[in-house]
């Protein structure tokens, strides 16, 4: 049973990078590109520390992707799955824009 | 038991023999002993003209210190060797000692003839081979206005650039009715003579020289046969060279007619246990005067210790050189002394260029080629006649301008892999292919592994595009592309962002670019945006750019949190502000460290801290160390005159006018310099992108030195500098450094790759070839102009202050950054620390 929380403005986002919040108590990863919300865990899972939306933001063949700022492994802004090693992931979180507010579940 | 091995001669080769049966199984059958008359180990003699122009005796030494002591070899330097017995087997030296050998190798080189003119033996009548020569060279010059070389072969124009060098008026004085009789014919040499006339020598061609005298206006009076005279102070034999043979002779070695050990293939001499190898050996009646063949045959008597087969069959006796700064080359016989030869000859009057190619008559062979002014065509042609191969129909193509029609080019892959690519190294085509197989991706990769092109450098062009070409047979992508996005190398990019006035990614990528960008491009842009318009990491249309690292003003560690590191210019800093660092890194609890650049940095500092703490950092006088950035890191010191009982000029203040000078300036990687107050060297400036060191008349110049992973001694530059000099050369080198360098090419994989390497480096940041060296130098000083202090702007804006938060929606701390008290101070927790909740500390 997902329950949308209100996490901030669309303005405090900045576009194509990341920007971190705290969802419940879980720290996550907000990007903004194209126009577009993607929200994934904050948790750098091989580099064990929250930095994820610290990455730099990019496309590898076509697909959005964010290069870990520890060690550059690249997940997948849509799936969440690191394209180097495809036994690790992000979680992913559902998000909506709604009179200019970013919502997660 | 071992058997014992005794070497005479410790010169180029005798050092080759050594370094070659060091690395062979055989080493270990034998205790080594080496004679070596000369007070100094073995040194490169092919460079010995640069001892004029800064470099030293330790420079130009050949062998690695401690390289004899580490491999257990017994050498004794200022000890001749006066006699062998060869049936009992033993040697006597100058002082007594007597020794009998198993094996014995000869390397006793040459030394240089002096025509038995009378008055040869006048004051300050010299000759050029040892490295006592220069010192008496440099002695006699002191007290001279003109100086004349005798004899206008390879050695005489070298030492003639030797004199010319000390500031003397120079003259050259040969019999021959041309110079260079051996190698050039008329045409080449009368192009050569012209050229080095336009230096200020004098050439004066058929002239024998009967007497030496007192001189009227000068020291001496050269009278010639035609009754003409000359007069000068210093004159310099360079008439050609004898083999120093005196020794095989005693002993009843066999000989040559005209001198010279006589040698088999094996470089056997008529004792089968003693070996002759170098300028001192006979083979098939040739003396080789140049040491690549001397290197091929210490290999053969490395491989014949080691019962391998091998043999010498001769040399190719072809040379590439620059003469007094002249690009001269001669391939296999260039006088067509086959009858039925046919030749061709390009002259190009205006730019000084002769060419000209002897082909057998049936037109499909390559006998013999000279090239003056214009040496570009040496590789591909060397190969045609090393490796035999069949001449293009119209061979004259080879030598004509490219614009003149399609050059035919033979590609690299029509070499067959045994082809030697660098006769310096004897390195083949076949191991140049083995490296890459072997993981080398690059040229500056093959140099390490093979040492190709670290000789004389003539193989560069010829070996890169064999390295291109093999890379490209592999799949290597040898497309200069920096990444999917952008189809262009990063000095394409940084022209194209300079030429049409991009001033962010976006801009770039549109006109240029497809797709998103990525951790590649993006940060080499930001960098580029950086060098060019000294544009602002922390605007917000950048920050999507940056690493974490630029993007948040710190170095990241490996818990998240980030080093604050403020610059200490040159090392210096005052009891006051140390106790400012104090005192902060105590109320923020951050973890305290020297490191290895003579800086102070706290650690552990949480996001939402660094604003404040860097409020106080600058209050009290600080500025950012920008150690997050490529750009100038530190500049390290030594203690220098002000202090130092040895100090020669003040090297503190040296180091914090360069680091305020150059910091803040974007360049492709990061940069460190180090200034020496004097030859002790104790800042290490010789492992720096840019080291400084002083001297009793000013400043040495080293450049692209190198810590880290690949360490490599910086290489020197220029030579007793001014203070306004120096900063010239730096600033041209940096920008230099900037506009051309690959994305993440620290100065020494640059200098690496740069073809031409460091000579050509020289030409464009001191003789300023590409006549760029205003243009560098200004747009240096606009970067300079335009420096600001990263985090003062941060400090001063309170909308960029708060893009420092652990969470965009709460004001918490961050749970994973967890931390264990050791040693009085906080460092992270690890994961098992973690998992355990063990004494850690949420701070
Ligand atoms: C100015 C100059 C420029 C040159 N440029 C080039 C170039 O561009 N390209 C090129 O290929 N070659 C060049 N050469 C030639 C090259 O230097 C020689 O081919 C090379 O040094 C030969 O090496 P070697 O070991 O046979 O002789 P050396 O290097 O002369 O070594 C012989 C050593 O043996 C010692 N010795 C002799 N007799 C005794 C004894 N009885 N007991 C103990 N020790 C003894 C000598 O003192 C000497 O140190 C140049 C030479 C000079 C002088
Ligand atoms: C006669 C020879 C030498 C003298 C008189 C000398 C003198 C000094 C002095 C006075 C210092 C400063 C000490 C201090 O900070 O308290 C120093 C530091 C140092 N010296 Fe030397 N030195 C000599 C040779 C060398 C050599 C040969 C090397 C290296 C190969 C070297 C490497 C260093 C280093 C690495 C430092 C430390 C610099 C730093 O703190 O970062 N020194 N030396
Ligand atoms: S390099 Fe020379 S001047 Fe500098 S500290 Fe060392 S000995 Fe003194
Ligand atoms: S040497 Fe290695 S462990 Fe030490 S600071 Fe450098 S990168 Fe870190």
């Amino acid at each position: 049973m997902s329950e949308w929380v209100k996490i901030c403005a669309v303005s405090d986002l900045i576009a194509d990078a990341g920007v971190p919040a705290l969802f419940k108590d879980q720290a996550i990863a907000l990007f903004y590109v194209n126009d577009q919300v993607y929200a994934l865990s904050n948790y750098d899972p091989i580099g064990q520390a929250n930095v994820m939306s610290r990455g730099i933001v990019g496309s590898i063949k076509g697909e959005l992707v964010v290069a870990s700022p520890l060690y550059k492994e690249h997940y997948s802004l849509s799936t969440g799955k690191c394209l180097e090693k495809p036994e690790v992931a992000l979680t992913v979180y559902s998000v909506k824009v709604e009179g200019g507010d970013v919502w997660v579940s | 038991m071992k058997k014992k091995l005794v070497v005479v001669g410790n010169g180029m080769v005798g050092h080759a023999f050594l370094d070659k049966l060091v690395n062979s199984s055989a080493f270990s059958d034998y205790t080594v002993t080496v004679f070596g008359e000369e007070p100094r180990v073995a040194y490169d003699r092919v460079y010995l003209s640069s001892y004029f122009s800064g470099k030293t005796a330790e420079d130009l030494s050949l062998v690695p210190t401690g390289f004899y002591e580490a491999n257990g070899i017994d050498i004794r330097l200022n000890e001749k060797v006066v006699a062998i017995d060869s049936a009992a087997q033993s040697i006597t030296t100058a002082s007594g000692i007597s020794m009998t050998y198993d094996k014995l190798v000869l390397a006793t080189g040459s030394y240089p003839f002096v025509p038995p003119i009378e008055g040869n033996n006048r004051d300050a009548c010299l000759v050029y081979r040892t490295i006592e020569d220069l010192e008496a060279m440099k002695e006699a010059a002191t007290r001279s206005k003109i100086g004349v070389v005798v004899g206008g072969g390879l050695l005489g124009l070298e030492a003639a650039k030797a004199l010319v060098d000390l500031g003397l008026q120079t003259h050259v004085v040969e019999f021959a009715p041309r110079l260079m009789p051996v190698q050039l014919d008329n045409g080449g040499a009368s192009m050569l003579r012209r050229k080095i006339e336009k230096l200020g020598v004098k050439i004066h061609t058929s002239k024998s020289t009967k007497i030496i005298e007192d001189g009227e206006t000068a020291r001496h009076k050269m009278v010639f046969a035609d009754g003409e005279s000359l007069e000068t102070d210093v004159i310099l034999f360079s008439a050609g060279i004898r083999p120093r043979d005196e020794l095989a002779k005693q002993a009843g070695l066999a000989m040559g007619a005209r001198g010279g050990i006589v040698i088999n293939d094996q470089c056997q001499t008529s004792a089968a246990h003693v070996y002759a190898i170098g300028e001192c050996a006979l083979h098939g009646g040739m003396i080789y005067g140049l040491v690549a063949p001397g290197y091929a045959m210490a290999q053969v008597v490395v491989d014949h210790l080691n019962h391998k087969p091998a043999a010498f069959t001769g040399a190719d006796m072809s040379t590439k050189l620059k003469l007094m700064g002249v690009d001269v080359a001669s391939i296999g016989d260039p006088h067509g002394t086959d009858e039925a030869a046919k030749s061709y000859i390009y002259e190009n009057g205006p730019q000084e260029v002769y060419k000209k190619l002897v082909v057998s008559a049936d037109g499909k062979k390559l006998l013999g080629a000279v090239l003056v002014g214009d040496v570009d065509d040496y590789g591909n042609l060397l190969q045609l006649k090393l490796n035999d191969m069949d001449l293009p129909e119209h061979p004259d193509d080879l030598i004509l301008p490219a614009r003149a029609g399609t050059k035919p080019s033979f590609g690299p892959d029509s070499l067959p892999d045994s082809a030697q690519l660098c006769s310096c190294y004897d390195v083949s085509k076949g191991r140049i292919i083995q490296a890459i197989d072997e993981g080398a991706t690059c040229l500056a990769d093959v140099k390490n592994a093979t040492k190709a092109c670290t000789g004389c450098g003539g193989c560069t062009q010829l070996v890169t595009s064999v390295v291109n070409a093999e890379l490209a047979k592999r799949g290597v992508e040898v497309s200069k592309a920096i990444c999917e996005h952008f189809p262009y190398s990063r000095q394409e990019l940084y022209h194209l962002v300079k030429v049409e006035g991009h001033k962010d990614f976006a801009s770039l990528l549109h006109a240029h670019g497809e797709g998103h960008g990525c951790d590649i491009c993006k940060p080499a842009v930001a960098s580029i945006l950086g060098s060019v318009w000294n544009a602002y990491a922390f605007d917000k249309k950048n920050i999507p750019l940056q690493d974490t690292n630029d993007r948040y003003l710190g170095n990241m560690q490996k818990d998240g949190s980030y080093s604050i590191i403020p610059r200490v210019p040159g090392g210096e800093i005052t009891p006051d502000k140390l106790i400012v660092l104090g005192q902060v890194a105590k109320d923020y609890q951050l973890y305290t460290k020297i490191n290895g650049g003579q800086r102070i940095v706290l650690f552990g500092a949480k996001l939402p801290d660094m604003p404040a703490i860097w409020k106080r950092l600058i209050d009290a006088g600080f500025e950012s160390g920008q150690a997050y950035a490529k750009a100038l890191r530190t500049v390290k010191s030594c203690v220098g005159s002000t202090w130092c009982r040895y100090g020669m000029l003040d090297s503190v203040k040296m180091a914090i006018d360069l680091e305020n000078r150059y910091k803040g300036v974007r360049s492709p990687h990061k940069m460190k310099m180090g200034v020496s107050g004097c030859t002790r060297e104790c800042a290490e400036a010789q492992a720096k992108d840019i080291g400084v060191i002083a001297t009793e008349n000013g400043w040495n110049l080293y450049v692209c030195g190198n810590g880290g992973m690949k360490p490599r001694h910086a290489d020197l530059f220029a030579v007793d500098l001014d203070e306004a000099t120096l900063f010239k050369y730096i600033d041209r080198f940096i920008m230099f450094y900037i506009q051309t360098a690959g994305r993440l090419e620290r100065t020494a994989t640059w200098l690496g790759n740069l073809e031409g390497g460091i000579d050509y480096l020289r030409q464009v940041v001191i003789e300023d070839s590409l006549g760029i060296g205003m243009h560098l130098e200004m747009q240096m000083q606009s970067l300079v102009n335009s420096y600001q202090c990263d985090w003062q702007q941060v400090v001063d804006d309170p909308e960029k202050a708060k893009l420092f938060y652990n969470f965009v929606n709460a004001d918490e701390k961050d749970p994973e950054q967890l931390y264990v008290r050791e040693r009085g101070q906080l460092r992270p927790a690890t994961a098992q620390e973690k998992l355990e909740s063990l004494a850690v500390e949420l701070v």
